[in-house]
């Protein structure tokens, strides 16, 4: 059916984008005409698993879904604005939300808060009103602090639940792969590097020990990969200079993220993304959220996989994580409760 | 190894296309070119681990001649969109982007692939191609106007009307002749599946007609003054740029698509006037894709009555706009 479409002849989309029997998935992306809501938006668009797909956004949106409705793929798509949210989230499966602001040189994604919490927490009472039950893709960032935002408002409406509502950070991973294979020449298709913690700078917890390939970088290179990972979208904000983060590259995991996302609600078993969600393995130590491989099923998250053994340096960057992580969700959990 | 360029990187059509070229595995290298922006969008897109090294060129230095080096293909959607109420006819002002990059390949990668998105498609290729001929180079098997998109159109609009959306892939229409408005020319005569309901419903079929040829403007409107058609078109511009790539590097000979050519790049164009009953140097054809590039021009076959109508027209309208890029002289270089 696909043989027209460039991405069953990518490899990389072509292992997400596997097709299962009829799948009949309603996606709603909110920030549907931003920056990365829009090649996000285009790529769901030719994944043969979502027959409707809701683009909504302040503005813009009608537009994108003109546009993107021309191509001649298996789904519906339509585009709300403005006050329509309500119909936009009618019916709405899945909701991924890449709606807010991007940084700006020199911005951590912390700096994003003030605007972006308003936003999404706009959304997830929207959400909450109109598509209760759906399950809940956020990029927007702070993801750190967003998704416990999230939360909150679910859980000030009596609804939470802590299977359904994801921070995506299959870019870390993505990154992580690509950026260890240039230093050992190696496909990035061949790597799967763990990536755990939170999704920000030194939140973010590459367990490069864990792979064939990682295991032996070591001293100075080792440090310049933990560092690059970390800040790989400072990189992108710095090279592009005042005009946006990672849009194409965010799209790109946003996309596969939700196509994983809806092959474990289909039924299909083994799917594993890296997500940030409620979890217990490091609320002992108070932090309520964090990343880590995530099987997914069919309530949405079927099993956190602990993070496995870690390498002496990796301890210490989990403990360089975790107090971080710990602020920044209690930013997000005290931003709600205190309105 | 197989080298593909965008010229346009940055614009609204040139990210997502760029983001679907870096998606492509056949790819081993990708240079951006723009003239603003186009090293962040590198970096953005090298951090997806495709094969494909991703690098971005602007202006300073030679840089669109640094990034067309050793090009395989080259895919252009530089220039600006249109505003509501413009035709493409009214971007004629891409002409002269179309000649400064077209000099640019004619010395960096002569014998690349070169797909033309710029609109005015029906005057740009013509201007690519004097260009191309002026430096010695052109060879018309190679160079390529991305029509795609209104075969797309095609499909969507036809599985619409026959109730069934989700089923536009199961739909091949050909389009042939331009790539604006009455230009373009769906043969539903063709269809496969055939649609008897609307070959045979003239209400219906004059609407979807008009629908298939002004597509363009349909977007345009609905996007109210922020652009045209980008994502759209670089779906269409990925999936030719992979019909291209898959029949010269991966070995899948003998596809047949449509794009906007030279009738002169194979010995099928003189049947193609015969059919057309004019003397134009491009049209929209079927063309039989293979290493070469343009292997067959084939017939565009049986029509009828009420596409010959629509072929008179379009044949009308293309002439002027062949003629005005075959005597665009482009304003020699500020010094």
């Amino acid at each position: 059916m696909f043989s027209r479409s460039v991405a069953r002849s990518s490899s990389a989309l072509a292992r997400g984008f596997a097709t299962s029997a009829r799948s009949n998935r309603k996606v709603a992306v909110l920030g549907a005409a931003g920056g990365i809501g829009q090649p996000m938006s285009l790529l769901l668009k030719t994944d043969p698993l979502i027959t409707g797909l809701s683009l909504y956004d302040i503005r813009g949106a009608p537009g994108v879904a003109a546009d993107i409705s021309h191509v001649n793929t298996h789904s519906e798509v339509k585009g709300y604005e403005k006050d329509d949210i309500k119909a936009a989230l009618s019916g709405a499966e899945i909701i991924i939300i890449p709606a807010g602001v991007p940084r700006k040189p020199g911005m951590t994604r912390d700096d994003l808060f003030n605007t972006n919490a308003s936003i999404v927490r706009d959304l997830a009472e929207a959400c909450a009103e109109y598509a209760p039950n759906a399950y809940i893709g956020i990029i927007a960032n702070p993801v750190n602090s967003t998704v416990p935002i999230w939360a909150e408002v679910y859980k000030k409406k009596g609804i939470f639940d802590p299977k359904k509502i994801f921070g995506i950070t299959t870019l870390d991973v993505v990154r992580a792969s690509r950026f260890l294979g240039e230093i050992k020449g190696a496909d990035p298709k061949d790597i799967n590097v763990t990536v755990v913690g939170g999704h920000s700078g030194v939140t973010i917890v590459p367990l490069l020990s864990q792979t064939t390939q990682g295991k032996d970088v070591s001293g100075e290179a080792y440090k310049a990969l933990v560092k690059r990972i970390q800040f790989g979208g400072d990189e992108v904000v710095q090279a592009k200079a005042g005009t946006g983060s990672a849009t194409l590259s965010m799209g790109f995991a946003g996309a596969r993220f939700t196509n994983s996302l809806i092959r474990a609600l289909n039924g299909e078993t083994g799917v594993v993304e890296p997500t940030f969600v409620k979890s217990p393995l490091y609320e002992s130590e108070g932090v309520e959220y964090f990343a880590s491989n995530v099987e997914l099923g069919p309530e949405g998250v079927k099993k956190i996989n602990s993070v496995g053994e870690l390498s002496a340096e990796e301890k210490e960057l989990l403990n360089a994580c975790l107090p971080d992580l710990a602020k920044n969700i209690k930013k997000g959990v005290e931003f709600v409760n205190k309105a | 190894m197989v080298k593909a360029v965008v010229c346009g990187a940055a614009g609204g059509i040139g990210q997502p296309l760029s983001l679907l070229l870096k998606l492509n595995p056949i790819i081993t290298e990708l240079s951006l070119y723009d003239v603003v922006n186009a090293v962040g969008v590198a970096a953005d897109l090298s951090h997806i681990p495709t094969p494909a090294q991703v690098t971005g060129f602007l202006p300073a230095d030679n840089g669109a001649e640094k990034a067309l080096k050793g090009a395989d293909i080259v895919v252009i959607p530089a220039g600006v969109p249109r505003k509501p109420g413009m035709t493409r006819d009214d971007l004629f002002v891409n002409a002269g982007i179309c000649a400064t990059l077209a000099q640019a390949i004619a010395n960096a990668c002569p014998k690349a692939f070169i797909l033309v998105i710029s609109n005015p498609v029906n005057s740009t290729v013509p201007v690519f191609a004097e260009t191309l001929k002026k430096a010695g180079v052109f060879d018309p098997k190679k160079l390529l106007g991305v029509s795609h998109l209104d075969i797309i159109r095609a499909s969507t609009f036809v599985a619409s009307v026959l109730g069934k959306p989700t089923e536009a892939l199961h739909y091949t229409i050909p389009v042939v002749g331009g790539h604006s408005g009455a230009t373009i020319l769906p043969l539903l005569s063709q269809a496969k599946p055939a649609i008897p309901d609307i070959l045979n419903d003239k209400e219906k079929r004059d609407a979807l007609v008009n629908r298939i040829q002004f597509g363009g403007d349909e977007v345009v409107k609905a996007k109210d003054g922020a652009g045209s058609a980008t994502l759209s078109m670089a779906q269409a511009g990925a999936e030719f740029a992979n019909y291209v790539l898959e029949a010269a590097f991966g070995g899948k000979k003998g596809k047949v698509v449509q794009a906007y050519i030279n009738l002169g790049a194979d010995a099928g164009g003189e049947g193609i006037k015969k059919e057309i009953g004019t003397d134009l140097d491009y049209f929209s054809v079927n063309i039989e894709l293979g290493p070469s590039g343009i292997e067959k021009i084939l017939p565009i076959g049986q029509i009828d009555d009420v596409e010959k109508g629509l072929l008179e027209a379009a044949v009308k309208e293309l002439g002027p706009s062949i003629e005005k890029g075959n005597s665009f002289t482009p304003a020699p270089p500020k010094l």
